[in-house]
């Protein structure tokens, strides 16, 4: 078996890392072309990489750790309390008392962007830039929907859209308004369209109503006893056409 | 303890935006959830008290730098008291914390999932944990090797060494494993 040239390997690393610039990527792809032994390691980089992002589990933070550091960063945390006994023996209460009184915690916890929309743009944006798009990759919509099982208090509605041109890719776990939600992930040629779902406390039905924030659009809607919100960089009439499609389906 | 007066407009949102990102971390550093917790937490309290290091952005790298440092004590701290070795012995793949219960709301679930993908994550908790850290920020949070540098405190140079042995490493344990 060919080794790699031993002056090569570190290029052809930031090369598969994209850090390389076009020029000596070039250069790289040239003699690659013809010495196996490159072209070899180019492939188990590829190889370890794929079954690095597929495999490895993403560990995201458990929702008790959420509620301590924003409960921490209010302002109104009067004596702060001992850092090391917080943790295990003071937050299971402490978060009870956040439950009992959730009205009050709103009223205590004032954060920039607590506006829904901001919300639900920057968990768009988190999941874009987090390299975290799902919990679970799948366009099966009976592998999605169930996947949620279990791990929210209510069953999101699942629906396929790629016939229409917007391929469910998967769903995932977020939080908006400090509430587990559901997260769909569909596509739109190499746009990603977020629809975050979760239980509405009014039964009324509303029709899409549309916001747009810093060139992002987004659509919100209530239907049954849901609150929906679609949020993407496509434009807003393929924003709406989604939107539009998804009701339609069942 | 905390500052007396507002954190900078953006502070907190740098913070909460990314505790994803620094729990995985953590997490990925210590093998040991609940040690992650309390990194994590004593991560943020000490983002909020040096707020004046923060340069504004997305702060991931900042926060990030911040929980490795404090990742980095607390396994000191854990050494220096001689509670366990500070990594798992050559050959021997499951650290002495790895066993311990994860707290996930699915347990079942969760335990399907680490037995499908135990040979490549126990490949990986394995790793030296200059090497583990390297291969955690790129391969899973997809860092730039400028970020990965400003997160690890070494130069950028070190950084592609460290993250090509580390996937040499894992090279030979994914043709040595199961491959599903």
């Amino acid at each position: 078996m060919s080794e790699p040239c031993e002056d090569r390997i570190l290029l052809l690393q930031a090369d598969h890392d994209g850090e390389l610039d076009a020029g000596r990527a070039a250069e790289l792809a040239t003699h690659v072309a013809t010495c196996l032994g490159c072209a070899a390691a180019r492939r188990d980089l590829a190889a370890v990489s794929t079954r690095l992002r597929r495999e490895l589990p993403y560990h995201r933070a458990p929702d008790r750790l959420r509620a301590a550091i924003t409960a921490q960063m209010a302002p109104v945390a009067a004596p702060p309390p001992p850092r090391r006994a917080l943790l295990r023996r003071q937050i299971p209460a402490f978060v009870a008392g956040m439950a009992a009184a959730a009205s009050v915690a709103l009223v205590v916890l004032p954060r920039r962007g607590s506006d829904v929309a901001e919300q639900v743009l920057g968990s768009h944006l988190r999941s874009l830039q987090a390299a975290h798009l799902f919990d679970v990759a799948s366009s099966d919509r009976h592998t999605v929907k169930p996947w949620f099982d279990g791990r929210l208090d209510f069953a999101p509605p699942v629906r396929d859209l790629a016939a229409q041109g917007f391929p469910l890719e998967g769903g995932r776990l977020d939080h908006i308004e400090g509430r587990a939600v559901a997260a769909l992930v569909y596509r739109r040629a190499r746009h990603v369209i977020n629809l975050f779902l979760w239980p509405s406390h009014s039964l009324r039905p509303s029709e899409p109503a549309a916001s747009t924030i810093s060139g992002y659009h987004l659509l919100r809607w209530r239907e049954g006893d849901m609150v929906f919100w679609a949020v993407s960089d496509v434009n807003l009439a393929e924003l709406e056409e989604f939107v539009r499609l998804w009701r339609a389906a069942t | 303890m905390l500052p007396r007066s507002a954190p900078p407009p953006g502070l907190e949102q740098a913070i909460t935006g990314n505790l994803d990102a620094a729990f995985n971390l953590a997490r990925w550093l210590l093998r040991d959830p609940s040690a992650a917790e309390d990194v994590v937490q004593e991560s943020a309290l000490r983002a909020l008290r040096y707020a004046e290091g923060w340069r504004g952005g997305d702060g991931r790298a900042w926060l990030l730098q911040i929980v490795r440092n404090t990742a980095y004590d607390w396994l000191s701290r854990r050494r220096a008291r001689g509670e366990v070795a500070l990594e798992a012995p050559a050959g021997d793949v499951a650290g002495p914390l790895d066993d311990l219960p994860d707290p996930a709301p699915d347990p079942e679930a969760v335990l399907a999932e680490t037995q499908a993908r135990e040979g490549l994550d126990a490949a990986v908790a394995a790793l030296p944990v200059e090497l583990r850290e390297c291969l955690v920020l790129r391969e899973v949070e997809e860092m730039s090797y400028r970020d990965i540098a400003r997160t690890t405190g070494v130069p950028v140079g070190t950084v592609m060494s460290r993250l090509w042995r580390a996937r040499r490493a894992l090279a030979g344990a994914c043709v040595e494993g199961t491959t599903p």
